[in-house]
């Protein structure tokens, strides 16, 4: 295994540095230029991996992106580790480790490969058929399939490397630069156009570049001459951007694109560090031109899947392009002329071709003459029926066909090889082109889907549209480029060509064989282990759809996307259901055109950038007393400040205690607040709030309660009336983003009569609330001057004042139930007002309390939160709240749904309060209620919605959604838990304070 | 991912927008003198058709302002766009 087959010097290969690396924990060389794939075939190692189904050996089948079965783990047990690679993407570096994947305990000797043998016996839908029963098995049955099923291995470790995103915007964007695109992103260029060339190799021109065919001549020189010559000119247009090494992932409408750019992966380890490895690059285009070119097909025999089986044109460009022979004895297998050329890549080079198998039964095309010439064996009229060696090929055996193409006739030929090259036709690359959301039309004549028709945003030139000889290509490019880049001329429309014609076709999806199908391999998807057989088991089982019988055999369904099968698997089909493929459609193309990594898809947002965060002014004062915070929407908030070993039970109890019996203060900052003027700012509260406020007086406050036009309960919060024409809203801190932008859509959109105008001022105030029975004296130690009685400044009132020339607004307001005041400061000075009020209140033991604190107070009174103790299923009746809606106000958002039948229905749940009989059991939020426990099935009457020891009662409270809770006040009911059943009281929902002393209380 | 030609600020990216259900469905002016089955036409209706349809979209992450278009659902080509009030193109 350890033969050389580097047979010439390439230039795109530099000899002069060579590189060692790693495959299968075995050290190989290569040198700058190679792939994964180039470096091991010259060094005759053709077995890279097993297939997903059956673990048979698998070699490399192709050169490019499309391959299915030469995909490798890529520096393994690394945090840097990548799965399912392709080893004829992977450029080699110094380093470079890879290994097999899907065996055990290795590719030379996989245990697996018993089901190679079990085959029979795992047909297509197997798992389906099998483990359905019994039905209590599946679990069992789940962990061995998981634990047998996949490819690669995931990283378990975080992605040291960094990703990049870039949004790019050009006047015409040309994908695949090969001879088509490369003429066009010329003419585009030199036509004024801002251009930008995407490709996704690390070398210009495609197949042309490595073309040495005496047949395919420009300007009398071969045609890979020629375009270096154009290249060349390429790179120095100022305003065309060349991209290699970068693959179009995605093409979404109106020209948007999303392209993998790939930087470092082709670097050595340390020539990699502290650089961006992959880029994603948002494109959008004004124009697209699509060149991207065509896959070589496979043919579907039996046994077409072994190690030295690969595709023709495969064949050619390892030799043509890296030097390297992929056999010491080759055959090519054939439906076209395209293997002819490869053969005498071959040949010229010295390498031996023995015969070609050519399933037509002649061709006048020039290049036969020169195989002829050149003394290689054509059987025309023959077909490949088996071929043998478990690990590398070794021999085919072949035989004539008949007439009709459906059976073979006379005798079996053995014929020993190495490696075959296997030669389907072309399939146009289509795939960007109908994510787009274009249309194709298959052309019964060539057996191929060609894009319908081009637009004025977007065309395919070249091979991709269906244009396969040069000739064809060149001047079709240059009438559409005219046209689609209004442009009178092009530089290459007089160029003179030479060119072999392609005169005889013969096609046939499934080739037949000596043995009946069913007792032959011919693989379709060779990734997925696809056979002919299972696409035809799946017919007989009645499936019709070709994306049913995709998803049922999983053709198509690999990290390839079924690149090389697809075609086959609807021509078989097609044959077999007797339809035509025109009219059995395609399976859709969904991007991303190759696999793209996590990173690339989410760039630079990871970790703390995954997600804004927002933070108040006072953030730094709760970092410095120990707060644990919680996350409130993006808000990071102070949930409670643990002293010393506290847990957060007994913070919490500690900090609830202290505010109700002496003063207690919250950061309330991140409470939504919106500004709202205008001469008609009354009438827009009136018609958004269930409450009335036209006669709220200038310096009030008043709490509003905002239903959704279904008359479901939507926020909630505190509106105060600064002047006339002038009010500041309070919402919920989710809630902010989602009432300012309802509020502007019905100004906007409803009443645009109304003279109101909104504003976000939520990062403008910092908060400080301050409660309890000392507020008012810690209050009146910060500003003396304002006359703080209840008289003066009484409960839902609002006061201006200057606290150390700062301007603030201070409200009466609570959402505790104890005396309590909201000081709004400039952002900029909350911290410094905050700190002004600890220290005031150090003589009161003032205690900063936290969001936890804040929900066990106002349960104790029995304020809803929005969003916990409702869920967009409530109403204010079912909240119990009538009083805040009003009867005389002819209409407000979500009034008439509030006589909707199904709203005034008896038995909706209604938010009640809960006792446990044990007054020590804290009920878990989201347990369910009952009231039968023997019932079955047991009714589910509602369930717990808050939940808290409150130590100010010493009791367990909670409020809960209860069916008909209204009437069943005093009843008991049940709350089964997994050990236990927990006996409760439906209640009041006020705990604490029902007469509201607490409010204007003085000590 | 659309493009976008905001009437107020011009050609934007469709991250920057958005949707907001179908167009020209007028709130009721007098809700109370409307039956159930009236109300929950204006509330729960909706048209969901393959072909033009008039929605209404708001530059969320620009001006804030709402605007209809009238977009072909079955290939996303947006025929037109005009502002709040005035009345859809004909087809």
């Amino acid at each position: 295994m350890t033969k050389n087959l580097r047979v010439k010097s390439s230039e795109f290969i530099d000899e002069t540095s060579r590189i060692s690396f790693k495959f299968d924990g075995k050290t190989y060389y290569g040198f700058k230029g190679d792939t994964l794939a180039s470096a091991l075939l010259a060094s005759n190692v053709h077995l890279i991996g097993r297939s997903f189904k059956y673990h048979r050996p698998r070699g490399i089948m192709t050169s490019g992106s499309e391959e299915p079965n030469a995909i490798v783990q890529v520096n393994p047990n690394s945090n840097i580790t990548e799965p399912n690679a392709r080893a004829t993407e992977i450029e080699i570096y110094e380093g470079l480790e890879a290994t097999s994947q899907n065996c055990w305990p290795s590719v030379n000797f996989d245990i697996g490969g018993i089901n190679n043998f079990l085959a029979p016996f795992l047909p297509a839908g197997f798992y389906y058929k099998t483990f359905m029963w019994p039905k209590s098995f599946w679990k069992k049955y789940e962990f061995f399939i998981r634990h047998s099923a996949g490819l690669g291995k995931s990283p378990t470790k975080r992605d040291p490397d960094i990703y990049d995103h870039r949004n790019i915007h050009c006047d015409v964007l040309v994908v695949g630069a090969g001879i088509s695109g490369i003429l066009a992103a010329k003419n585009a260029a030199k036509n004024n156009y801002k251009t930008l060339l995407i490709d996704e190799k690390n070398e210009l021109g495609g197949s042309t570049i490595f073309e040495t065919n005496e047949n395919k001549k420009i300007n009398n020189t071969f045609s890979s001459e020629w375009l270096k010559k154009e290249i060349s000119e390429v790179k120095n247009i100022k305003n065309l951007e060349i991209k290699t090494r970068t693959s179009v992932a995605a093409y979404h409408q109106y020209n948007y694109l999303l392209a993998r750019e790939n930087l470092t992966d082709h670097l050595e380890k340390k020539d990699k560090k502290n650089k961006i490895r992959q880029r994603l690059l948002k494109i959008r285009a004004k124009k697209v031109i699509l060149a991207t070119g065509a896959l070589e097909r496979p043919l579907v025999f039996n046994n077409n899947d072994r190690p030295g089986i690969m595709l023709s044109s495969a064949v050619k460009k390892y030799i043509d392009f890296y030097g390297v022979a992929c056999g010491k004895k080759n055959i090519f297998f054939t439906n076209n002329d395209s293997a002819y050329e490869s053969a005498l890549s071959l040949h010229n080079k010295g390498i031996k071709v023995d015969a070609i198998i050519d399933i037509r039964e002649n061709s006048n095309a020039k290049i036969i003459k020169k195989v002829n010439e050149a003394g290689i064996k054509i059987y025309w009229s023959h077909t490949i029926v088996d071929t043998s060696g478990y690990k590398r090929l070794s021999d085919i055996s072949i035989m004539k066909l008949s007439n009709d193409g459906m059976s073979v006739i006379g005798s079996k030929t053995s014929i020993s090889c190495d490696c075959l090259g296997i030669a389907g036709g072309w399939t146009p690359a289509v795939h960007l082109y109908t994510q787009s959301g274009n249309k194709l039309t298959f052309d019964e004549d060539r057996n191929i889907f060609v894009p319908k028709a081009d637009n004025s945003e977007q065309i395919c030139v070249g091979s991709c549209s269906g244009d396969f000889e040069l000739d064809e290509i060149i001047k079709n490019l240059s009438n559409k480029l005219k046209n689609f880049l209004n442009i009178s001329q092009t530089d290459f429309e007089d160029i003179s060509l030479e060119n072999d014609k392609e005169t005889s076709k013969r096609n046939i999806w499934l080739l037949p064989s000596d043995k009946p199908t069913g007792k032959t391999k011919p693989f379709v998807d060779y990734q997925n282990d696809a056979t002919a057989k299972d696409i035809k088991l799946a017919l007989r089982e009645g499936f019709r759809s070709i994306e049913h019988v995709k998803r049922y055999t999983t053709t198509g369904m690999g990290t390839d996307q079924g690149k090389l099968g697809n075609m086959h698997a609807l021509g078989i089909i097609a044959d077999t259901a007797g339809v035509k493929m025109g009219e059995l459609g395609t399976t859709t193309f969904r991007p991303p055109y190759t696999p793209l990594t996590f990173g690339t898809i989410v760039g630079r947002n990871v970790g703390e950038f995954f997600d804004t965060f927002r933070r108040t002014p006072m953030n730094d004062w709760h970092i410095k007393n120990k707060a644990e915070f919680e996350n409130v929407g993006q808000w990071k908030r102070a949930w409670y400040y643990p002293i010393n070993d506290e847990t957060m039970h007994q913070a919490v109890q500690r900090e609830s205690k202290a505010a109700r019996k002496s003063a207690g203060i919250l950061d309330a900052s991140t409470l939504g607040k919106i500004d709202i003027q205008g001469s008609d700012a009354s009438e827009f509260l009136n018609r958004v709030y269930t409450n009335a406020w036209s006669k709220l007086a200038i310096g009030k406050c008043r709490y509003g309660l905002m239903l959704n036009e279904d008359g479901m309960v939507f926020d909630d919060g505190v509106t105060t009336r600064l002047g006339e024409n002038h009010y500041i809203m309070t919402t919920t801190t989710g809630g902010a983003s989602n009432v300012l932008s309802k509020l502007e859509d019905y100004l906007q959109t409803e009443w645009p009569e109304l003279d109101v105008y909104l504003t976000s001022v939520t990062d403008h105030f910092a908060t400080a609330s301050l409660c309890g029975p000392n507020s008012k004296k810690i209050l009146n130690k910060i500003i003396p001057e304002l006359d703080l009685s209840d008289e003066n400044f009484p409960h839902m009132s609002f006061k201006e004042v200057t606290v150390d020339k700062i301007k603030c607004r201070i409200m009466r307001i609570s959402f505790t139930g104890e005396q309590s005041y909201e000081i709004n400061a400039p952002a900029s000075f909350g911290e410094a007002v905050w700190e002004k009020c600890i220290e005031a209140g150090k003589e009161f033991d003032i205690t900063p309390y936290g969001t936890e604190t804040m929900h066990l107070l106002r349960a104790e009174k029995g304020f809803i939160i929005v969003g916990q103790d409702t869920d967009g299923t409530m109403t204010p009746i079912d909240l119990q709240m009538d009083w805040i809606v009003s009867k005389k106000k002819y209409d407000f958002i979500g009034k008439r749904s509030l006589y909707r039948s199904d709203t005034m229905k008896e038995n909706r749940k209604q938010l009640v309060g809960l006792l446990t009989e044990d007054p020590n059991i804290v009920l878990e939020e989201g347990a369910q209620i009952v009231s039968e426990l023997n019932q079955k099935p047991i009714e589910m009457l509602g369930h717990v919605t808050s939940s808290y020891f409150s130590p100010n009662l010493n009791k367990s409270i909670a409020l809960a959604v209860v069916k008909d809770g209204k009437n069943m006040m005093g009843k008991k009911l049940f709350i089964p838990m997994e050990n236990k059943n927990i006996g409760v009281t439906i209640s009041n929902t006020i705990f604490y304070d029902e007469e509201n002393k607490s409010i204007n209380a003085k000590l | 991912m659309f493009l976008i030609n905001c009437p107020y600020c011009g050609e934007r990216d469709q991250q920057e927008f958005k949707a907001g259900g179908e167009a020209h469905i007028e709130r009721p002016k007098q809700p109370t003198e409307l039956s159930d089955d009236q109300w929950a036409e204006y509330l729960f209706m909706r048209k969901n058709i393959k072909g033009v349809q008039f929605e209404r979209w708001n530059h969320a992450h620009g001006c804030r302002k709402w605007f209809n278009m009238a977009r072909d659902t079955s290939n996303d080509e947006i025929k037109a766009i005009y502002k709040m009030g005035e009345k859809p193109p004909p087809q």
